[in-house]
């Protein structure tokens, strides 16, 4: 079995690592190599950049940090936010990223997704979903998260857009579900149980992480790879900490 | 001629494996024409997406038979290592042949989604390519070499599969090894150090 891959994800603005998820009211935390050396030392088996300038204003990615990171790290990371062309993909992928993720523009476009998968591999195109659970329970995929004022509806189920998405050629589902995001009550285990019993793909999951505990439930959720933000950010979770925990547990961890 | 050259087809993570190179000191120069294939005394091919999409890259350059009659140090890497069979499961077209046996497609289940992607314990690892017995790699891939004569490291991942090769100068990682940490590391040493 693959080691359950713990996964700190960064916010980054014009190259730097910023906290608040909201474009507007984001204050820079550091600078992004310093933050990508650190998670790496700490153990972290893989991290994920999501640009949320290129997301926010439909501006193209700047790709020199993508570079640095690239320069400086020896396990792999993906970038996220405002790809939405194989011509941008590419340049990610050029300055020595190795996956790249897609949310909103697989939606206006799923074309998009075979594109990548074409171009790169599907082991390079990770798919992004933002669901919502709705009053009547079910599982809604949302657009446009970066900003909360041009969120809406997508008009789409998450099981079958997460179907869709990995049959047009995503080799990787990370499934953000928005009503645990933030509040580290733990990750939404039903969906992410519903969601790897669905798809051959690997699922990471993602909104929710507040303990130790609720990393081990989605791996044994079938879950191979748990994403979170805040819990490492703030150093509430040390990743040491974390892999000694889900050893004690039975779980396969990197070492 | 180039004492490191890195085959720069277009597409794919050329630029990762060139980075895993400079950090330990090497100065990888980036090829696409037949002579410097010739003529590299250690010549990498890094795996872009699609063994099909590749070989057709490698044929329309004119390198399938450069690449064949390399005799120096040569290192396919993920898609890079699968064309130094005969065949795969992903295309019609047949690869260089340089190594028996056909890539196959991974099969998932519920414990072994597909593509592989992450960190798995490799088995049964020979001397002289810089890896440890169980140490963990990154994969990954959706297609996978048999074992072999030639395997250096094993990988159990829906079945047994070949992780690393090694036939004379000829190497092969299924892993990537630019992104596997200290044992990556390691392994890319060995290759320059051979």
């Amino acid at each position: 079995m693959p080691a359950a891959r713990i996964i700190p994800c960064l916010d980054v603005a014009d190259g730097k690592v910023v906290k608040g998820v909201q474009f507007r009211d984001h204050r820079v935390i550091g600078d992004i190599v310093e933050h990508a050396a650190r998670y790496r030392d700490e153990g972290a088996d893989e991290l994920v950049f999501y640009d949320i300038t290129a997301s926010a204003d439909g501006r193209s990615l700047d790709t020199d940090w993508i570079h640095r990171v690239a320069e400086v790290i020896d396990i792999p990371f993906s970038v996220a936010g405002g790809i939405d062309s194989v011509a941008r993909a590419e340049a990610c992928l050029a300055a020595g990223a190795d996956k790249v993720s897609v949310n909103s523009p697989a939606l206006a476009d799923p074309d998009l997704i075979g594109h990548l998968a074409d171009a790169f591999g599907r082991q390079c195109v990770v798919l992004g979903i933002d669901s919502f659970e709705d009053e009547d329970g079910t599982w809604r995929v949302k657009q446009f998260t970066g900003r909360p004022e041009a969120t809406r509806d997508s008009g789409r189920a998450m099981l079958d857009w997460a179907k869709e998405g990995s049959a047009r050629g995503a080799g990787e589902i990370v499934l953000n579900c928005m009503n645990r995001d933030g509040v580290r009550r733990g990750y939404d285990l039903a969906q992410l149980g519903a969601l790897t019993a669905c798809v051959e793909v690997p699922v990471i999951a993602s909104g929710g992480a507040g303990t130790p505990d609720h990393f081990r439930e989605a791996f044994e959720a079938g879950c191979s790879g748990a994403l979170a933000a805040s819990v490492f950010h703030d150093r509430r979770i040390a990743i040491g900490d974390l892999k000694a925990h889900l050893a004690a547990s039975g779980l396969e961890v990197r070492t | 001629m180039s004492a490191l050259a890195i085959l720069d087809l277009g597409y794919g993570n050329v630029e990762s494996v060139r980075l895993g190179f400079v950090r330990l000191g090497a100065e990888p120069v980036l090829v696409r024409d037949r002579r410097a294939v010739e003529n590299a005394e250690r010549l990498v091919v890094p795996g872009v997406g699609h063994a099909g999409y590749a070989m057709e890259r490698l044929e329309a350059h004119g390198l399938v038979d450069a690449l064949k009659a390399r005799v120096r140090p040569t290192l396919g890497i993920c898609v890079g290592m699968q064309l130094l069979f005969e065949a795969s499961d992903e295309c019609e077209r047949p690869l260089l042949g340089l190594l028996p046996g056909r890539v196959a497609a991974l099969s998932s289940s519920p414990t072994t989604p597909v593509p592989h992607m992450g960190w798995t314990r490799v088995k049964d690892v020979a001397a002289g390519v810089g890896l440890e017995q169980d140490e963990q790699l990154y994969f990954a891939h959706s297609f996978a070499a048999p074992e072999s004569p030639y395997s250096v490291a094993s990988m159990l991942y829906a079945g047994r599969h070949a992780a690393a090769v090694r036939k004379d100068n000829l190497w092969g990682a299924q892993f990537h090894p630019e992104r596997s940490s200290a044992p990556g590391a390691r392994y890319l040493e060995a290759f320059l150090a051979s």
